[in-house]
């Protein structure tokens, strides 16, 4: 198969970056998007030109470091994969593609397709864990969950940080990335001890990053390539909205034994 | 002379760990702040440790290549996480999982330390549940297990088939309070070019900002090194695109030895290769085997039918088909360890039963699966797994059976680390998969994220304070000293050269011959011609690569082909030293296996007498053949056999 890429290039964060057309030939349908990518840069650097960069890890869909904005869709055309699962069969011999990075305020670009996304972890190091040390934790199966709660909480869990939800909105907002880890956490026993608070830094934090705000236009769920539900975000509103009543209503603790 | 000492506590095998840890010396709470530690990766074995050190109160600086922790290559082991919890019911006990492990391991693991990961195990799952991981549950609330190869007790816990995500995000959770907390500072979209030694022992690491270019210089009292396998020696592999050998590598060259090389795991169960454009192969997880029936024809002229589509798979009657493992090994059948499986594929496919365009690939077949549990259950068990297959092959599992061939996915080999997982430089340690020294030669299913935890969480926290107990009035290390000038200074002088080399070929065509080397004399099965051979080639891929390399880009910018320009080089190298490991070793064993030495039946045929030592090579300066130490194993608990699982 043959394609046209019309790809984002942009040399650092400062540089004023435009695309660039290109050719790429000789690509096998059950090749990768990236596959086809590398061939790509392998003629570009036969050429004695500088490769697109473009961010990649484990190229079976799970580390969530993969990123390009393909067709003006998050991830490209086929819903619930990431870009590393895209194939090529999913286009037609003769294509033009656009690549485009994420684009958000809160991600500034690296280079080319790469983007910053550190704003992610941000918010995860905002209260997106529970407080216990590596000891003096009980047995495993003295902490009972109800095997609904247990699987909701794993559907929220395997959101893969890549971003997709934040590319995919008019606002940028990382509201179903925040949600996901807030409710995975609020379902479970173990997260239910410090919600209150988990909720309310990490909206917090969030809020500090630069994401926009959420208007409910479902983007986001329909471009996670995890599939997961925008439930999520109603929960966080949930999770947020009683927890900052009670904070409101929390007086200072004044009084003595 | 040998300078290996393991440094196994006495006393009786259940005994040792307690006695140690009662006995380690500790480092008082106003002391840790005062000590610093470097953390060399972030996956589960890095995370686990930095998280754990940081609670403990040290300072911990943590590097990953990656642009978050969160993204190392743990994410994508899929089965689960083995632990003697023996919830079940079913017989498992602490002492069966030791068993199981060296068994498995080909008996070529140490006896003490295998005792304490087995013992370990079981604090790693009250953890993980602590921290929020939803594992796998039954319907009254509990915790789910199911089994693995090389075992006959369902003793491994999972998250559907995302296992090593969650348990990765449960650590990178428990990094990231320590992040806030402020006792670990994190270095991401970093490489660690190398290890800084300084009168002796490890005091730091050389960095590249990949971002800006940057060759950073940083300081500590101990240096831990957790940067996982070295899989992509071979191209392709199930490794991340990104994993690599460097600071293992770097930690060699300084003298750090490197303990059974060639010790190399094929996993039996991945997606065949598709074509020459490929760039990485995709695991099919283990636990497909634990509903999965693997067959081929047993007739050619099947094969010949299937392959040119002329037939489908399901209409091949079910006495004409070959269900080779469940025929050769009854007692275990489809479960068999991997190095097992992955042999009685290449058997199959080499003699020409095999299935697919290619005829390098085998049928896993799911149908009496679905047809006796629903397929519902099937889909809750390993839905995502199939979706996977799903994408790539462009084929229904459901429908029909999957075909899949044995991949490289681990190494079992590593930097030799003693019981506290020191290496033999003073200082620095090395956990997880890039340590040698858990999984003899070859590593059961879901084992691999009970040792990287292990280590990160339990084992290094503890030991690594009986090393820093001395380091109390040792002041901070300064990284202004000339031991890091001269450091930082090669290592800019290194990637000069990569980019001022201006060759034709580019790193990935290097990478791929080396891959093929690699592949074709010191894979799945090896003998002493072909790996002489591989060394006459290698060496001449190193000049080549020398003379030949063009990197393009520049060196103070982001520039992914010079990264891989350093990587690659140091692969190289290291495929050498593979080569001449798997030379040395003139027996069979686990993943190790040199034709000349099988029973009758073509199983590895170990060589116990000869071969019952940890084979720890040290680097020699200037161009000298490396020299190889012996540890010897002793085996005292456990009575040596030949394997069986018939």
């Amino acid at each position: 198969m043959n394609f046209t890429l019309r790809i984002w290039r942009q040399k650092n964060a400062a540089a004023k970056g435009g695309m660039v057309t290109y050719s790429v030939r000789g690509v096998c349908a059950d090749s990768s998007f990236f596959e086809m990518l590398d061939t790509l840069n392998q003629q570009l650097v036969d050429e004695g030109a500088e490769p697109v960069c473009f961010d990649h890890d484990c190229r079976e869909g799970i580390c969530g470091t993969c990123s390009l904005y393909i067709n003006g869709r998050p991830h490209g055309p086929v819903k619930g994969v990431t870009t590393c699962q895209l194939h090529m069969r999913s286009f037609a011999d003769g294509d033009t593609i656009n690549i485009e990075p994420w684009r958000a305020k809160a991600f500034p670009i690296v280079r080319d397709l790469i983007v910053d996304r550190s704003a992610l972890d941000r918010i995860n190091q905002a209260g997106g864990y529970v407080s216990v040390n590596s000891g003096g934790v009980p047995d495993a199966n003295a902490i009972a969950v109800r095997k609904a709660d247990s699987d909701a909480a794993f559907d929220a869990a395997a959101c893969i940080g890549c971003g997709a939800c934040v590319a995919a909105c008019a606002n940028a907002a990382a509201m179903l990335f925040i949600g996901a880890k807030v409710s995975h956490l609020a379902l479970l026993p173990q997260g239910k001890v410090e919600a209150r608070e988990r909720v309310l830094t990490m909206v917090e934090c969030m809020d500090g990053l630069g994401f926009g705000g959420c208007s409910n236009t479902y983007a986001c769920e329909a471009e996670c390539p995890k599939g997961i539900s925008v439930a999520n975000i109603a929960m966080l509103n949930r999770e947020f909205l009683s927890s900052a009543i009670r904070k409101d209503k929390a007086k200072p603790f004044s009084g003595g034994f | 002379m040998t300078r290996l000492n393991a440094a196994i506590p006495e006393g009786p095998l259940a005994d040792k760990w307690t006695a140690y840890h009662s006995g380690c010396r500790l480092v008082s709470p106003g002391n840790k702040r005062k000590l610093d530690i470097i953390v060399v990766g972030t996956g589960l074995a890095g995370a686990s440790a930095a998280a754990s050190l940081g609670e403990l109160g040290y300072n911990v600086k943590a590097f990953c290549y990656q642009d978050t922790p969160r993204r190392a290559h743990s994410i994508a082991a899929q089965g689960g996480i083995n632990a003697a919890k023996n919830y079940p019911n079913d017989g498992d006990s602490v002492h069966r999982l030791f068993h199981d492990t060296v068994k498995g391991g080909d008996y070529r693991a140490r006896e003490g330390n295998v005792y304490r990961l087995s013992e370990v195990s079981n604090q790693i799952i009250d953890l993980a549940v602590a921290q929020g991981v939803p594992f796998a549950r039954e319907y009254g609330g509990l915790l789910a297990n199911r089994s693995f190869g090389g075992a006959q007790v369902s003793r491994t816990f999972y998250a559907r088939g995302q296992t090593g995500q969650q348990l990765l995000l449960g650590a990178y959770g428990a990094l990231n309070r320590q992040i806030a907390a402020g006792t670990v500072t994190l270095f991401n979209r970093r490489d660690v070019l190398d290890t800084v030694l300084v009168e002796g022992r490890a005091r730091g690491i050389i960095a590249r900002n990949l971002v800006t270019g940057e060759i950073e210089k940083h300081a500590a009292h101990a240096v831990v090194i957790a940067s996982g396998g070295y899989g992509n020696v071979f191209y392709l592999s199930t490794n991340a695109m990104g994993s690599n050998v460097t600071p293992v590598w770097s930690a060699y060259r300084k003298g750090a030895m490197m303990a059974n090389p060639s010790f190399t795991q094929i996993h039996p169960t991945c997606i065949p290769v598709h074509g020459d454009a490929q760039s990485k192969l995709t695991l099919m997880s283990e636990s497909l085997r634990n509903d999965g029936r693997i067959w081929v024809p047993l007739h050619k002229k099947d094969v010949e039918r299937l392959r040119s589509g002329e037939v489908q798979p399901s209409e091949i009657a079910e006495s004409e088909r070959d269900y080779y493992l469940e025929r050769r090994y009854p007692a275990f059948g489809n479960l068999v360890p991997r190095d097992v499986a992955s042999r009685a594929a290449k058997e199959r496919c080499d003699a020409g039963y095999g299935v697919g365009r290619t005829g390098v690939a085998v049928y896993l077949d799911f149908a009496d699966s679905i047809k006796r549990k629903g397929r519902d259950t099937i889909e809750a068990l390993y839905g995502n797994l199939f979706d996977m297959y799903r994408q790539i092959v462009a084929e229904d599992p459901y429908e029909t059976p999957m075909m899949i061939y044995p991949a490289v996915h681990y190494t079992m080999g590593g930097l030799w680390v003693d019981y506290e997982l020191m290496t033999t430089i003073p200082g620095l340690y090395a956990i997880g998969e890039c340590n040698f020294s858990d999984h003899g030669a070859n590593r059961l299913g879901a084992s691999a994220l009970m040792q990287g935890l292990a280590d990160g969480y339990f084992i290094l926290p503890s030991t690594i304070s009986r090393y820093l107990a001395d380091e109390i009035h040792t002041p901070r290390i300064d990284s202004s000293s000339s031991e890091f000038t001269l450091a930082a200074e090669a290592a800019t002088d290194r990637l000069k050269k990569l980019l001022n080399t201006k060759g034709t070929q580019s790193v990935e065509n290097f990478h791929r011959r080396l891959g093929k080397i690699m592949w074709e004399y010191c894979g799945m099965s090896r003998n002493e011609e072909g790996l002489k051979k591989a060394l006459e080639l290698l060496a001449e891929l190193k000049e080549e690569y020398r003379i030949g390399v063009r990197v393009p880009g520049g060196l103070d910018e982001f520039n992914p082909e010079l990264e891989k320009a350093w990587r690659v080089a140091d692969f190289i190298e290291l495929g050498e030293l593979m080569v001449r490991d798997a030379l040395q070793r003139r027996e069979s064993c686990g993943g190790h296996f040199r034709e000349e030495f099988q029973t009758p039946e073509g199983e590895a045929l170990r060589k116990d007498d000869e071969f019952a030592f940890v084979a720890a090579w040290e680097s020699m300066a200037g161009g000298v053949e490396p020299e190889m130490h012996r540890e010897p194993l002793e085996f005292l608990d456990i009575k040596l056999s030949q394997r069986s699982y018939k």
